[in-house]
């Protein structure tokens, strides 16, 4: 198993905070306990070694149906998945959801002077949805936080302002959860003020 | 005794009433290039505050990506940011194909680079002739659209169509090249560097659109990485970040180009930055043209003898396999360029992704089996289970695709990273402490896509 430098020195600094690590298909990853998020993400950006400047992107993932999805049609496909081919390495099998819980915030950085990027996982349960907010670090996390609340209902501890940004603020419910139908229809309510 | 006066406010301007003005610019605004509406709090003429209102164009991307098949997502990626289409179609078959571990021909990444560097010059047009034409430069927008006509005219020539291309297949590329390409192509770059040329005696050393550009709409670089912004708008501010340079993809290892940067991060750089990266996109295409291996494998006389597709289907019914294997179909219009002759440097080698060449389908079992594994309903591209993350240079900054999949014949997740939603999140920074008037030139500098800001 291949790990990168990167989710080394991540694990070897935060013991506790890392709950797993892989690389798949070159993307390093580091699946991280909630309470120490904002702790590595300014060790991150700070760390000399890292950099991270760049919050490039922040989203979830809902894994409540993940392997779970009705097969469209009586006769799905019975074909084999397509396998990598010989010239792509792929010793480093993906191990699959982050953990039992239902979402996962993802954290997509990047760094302009060492130009390698990490990407944070982050689950979170449904009961409890909510993680630190990361607008301290990168005022840029505000809008993609909202985004995040709109969409799955995770809240985000610290947020000044967090309220829907692509839907209306009548909508109901969190349209990118799996449980919200794809045909759901809702009335279009113009803005209240 | 000395009467006692009473000062008239009137006389101190320092007592003059003012009073916080609110004024609600959009959704709907002749001024604003998208449907967006930004709420400014005013001091006279002087922008207080500002919060921007998004979402008047989302129609559920995500949402509808996580239900439809690989392949049918491409359409709707072709409506993120619609003014440069193939960016997209390339950012999101990419990411598809690092998922599935497959790699395409190097001819089809100098089909796709060279489509989405028009498409980069299409779109920095776009934004420079909309921005002009609101500072009154009606002649700048119209020449400007003059010359995107030209690059669409290429666009439409590869692809047959203009505006929603869903030109770029997991794999591989819809089609070919046709055959006469580099000459429209120099000459619509031609045009372009003409148009290039008059735009910069009109626009650049023009008092007026110059007074209205430095100086206003500032950011410092510090600031725009720490809101994500990236593209000619960091660029401008002198970060000389690039995908193409930085994480390079495709080919762009290997072609030459060079990254313009600016000094101040005003409306006037990011104007100067975007002419240049037109310039340089003309750079790549014409290296390309010059370096694209393995051109359209002409047809043998011996083995392939072009004929007519229709005759081709009727001979194959009747079962006379013996002269149509190997052959190659005369296609029509629509399937000009993914021909047996051509189909090995557009696709990728694996059968489970890509449709095999029409002269399969129509001619044998195994080609018909394989375009229906790919198109009926519940079969499709399986890739295996994983999460990727591929970014590529659109013509915003970093256009990123997200994928998770569960084996299922649809994505389990479909996130993009819209490079325009970023600076449309910094907004407010650049608009405070301009003047009313300075919104325009800034938010037409920022080029917000609504389609690719609002998904």
């Amino acid at each position: 198993m291949k790990t990168s430098p990167l989710i080394e020195s991540v694990t070897d600094r935060f013991p506790d905070a890392v709950l797993a690590s892989h690389t798949y298909r070159g993307d390093a990853t580091v699946v991280l306990g909630r309470k120490s998020l904002l702790k590595v993400a300014q060790f991150l950006k700070e760390d000399p070694a890292f950099e991270m400047n760049f919050l490039m992107d922040l989203t979830a993932v809902d894994y409540s149906a993940f392997g779970k999805r009705a097969t469209p049609a009586f006769f799905a496909s019975s074909g084999v998945a397509v396998k990598p081919s010989p010239q792509i390495p792929d010793e480093d099998p993906w191990p699959g959801p982050p953990a039992e819980s239902r979402f996962a915030v993802v954290y997509h950085f990047f760094s302009t002077a060492h130009k390698h990027r990490l990407r944070l996982v982050v689950p979170v349960e449904e009961g409890d949805a909510e993680v630190d907010s990361l607008i301290p670090l990168w005022p840029g996390a505000n809008w993609l936080e909202r985004e995040v609340w709109d969409m799955f209902g995770i809240n985000f501890t610290g947020h000044p302002d967090l309220k829907r940004i692509l839907m209306y603020q009548e909508f109901e419910g969190h349209p990118l959860r799996k449980d919200y139908p794809v045909n759901r229809r809702q009335p279009l309510i113009g803005p209240v003020n | 005794m000395p009467m006692e006066t009473t000062q008239t406010p009137q006389s101190d301007p320092a007592e003059l009433e003012s009073r916080d003005m609110m004024l609600n610019i959009g959704p709907a605004h002749p001024a604003m290039h998208g449907i967006v509406r930004i709420v400014a709090k005013l001091e006279g003429e002087q922008i207080r505050e500002a919060e921007v209102e998004i979402g008047y164009l989302h129609r559920g991307f995500e949402k509808m990506s996580e239900v439809v098949d690989y392949n049918g997502v491409i359409p709707y990626t072709d409506r993120l940011n619609y003014v440069s289409p193939l960016i997209n179609n390339m950012g999101y078959c990419m990411t598809v194909e690092k998922l599935l571990g497959i790699e395409v021909p190097e001819r089809c990444h100098y089909v796709r680079v060279i489509l989405s560097e028009i498409s980069r010059i299409s779109d920095h047009l776009t934004c420079i002739g909309a921005s002009a034409m609101e500072l009154g430069a009606f002649t700048v927008f119209l020449y400007m659209i003059k010359a995107r006509e030209y690059l669409w005219e290429l666009v439409e020539q590869v692809t047959g169509a203009r505006l929603t291309v869903t030109y770029c297949r997991v794999g591989g590329v819809k089609a070919d090249l046709p055959d006469d390409f580099v000459e429209p192509c120099r000459k619509a770059f031609e045009e372009t560097r003409k148009v290039i040329a008059e735009s910069h005696g009109l626009l650049t050393r023009n008092r007026i659109f110059v007074d209205r550009m430095s100086g206003t709409g500032v950011i410092s670089s510090e600031d725009a990485i720490s809101y994500g912004i990236t593209g000619p708008f960091l660029r401008a501010t002198g970060t000389d970040y690039d995908v193409r340079k930085d994480c390079p993809y495709a080919v762009y290892d290997r072609l030459p180009f060079d990254v313009p940067v600016g000094s101040c991060g005003d409306n006037m750089d990011r104007y100067l930055v975007r002419m240049e990266e037109m310039e340089q996109s003309m750079r790549i295409v014409e290296a390309a043209l010059r370096d694209i291996p393995g051109g359209p494998v002409l047809v043998n006389p011996e083995t392939g003898r072009p004929i007519p597709a229709a005759e081709m289907v009727d001979l194959a019914k009747v079962g006379d396999i013996g002269a149509i294997s190997g052959g190659c179909a005369v296609t029509g219009p629509t399937l000009e360029g993914s021909g047996r002759a051509q189909h090995a440097s557009i696709a990728a080698d694996e059968k489970r992704v890509f449709m095999p060449p029409k002269e399969d389908t129509y001619g044998n079992i195994e080609g018909l089996m394989q375009q229906f594994k790919l198109v009926m309903f519940g079969h499709g591209i399986q890739p295996p289970q994983g999460e990727v993350y591929f970014p590529v240079e659109g013509a915003n900054g970093e256009l990123g695709f997200y994928l998770v999949s569960d084996g299922a014949r649809c994505a389990y997740r479909v996130r993009v990273r819209p490079p325009c939603f970023a600076i449309m999140s910094a907004l407010p920074k650049l608009l405070i402490g301009d003047m009313i008037a300075d919104m325009v030139p800034t938010f037409g500098s920022v080029n917000m896509i609504g389609g690719e800001l609002d998904r």
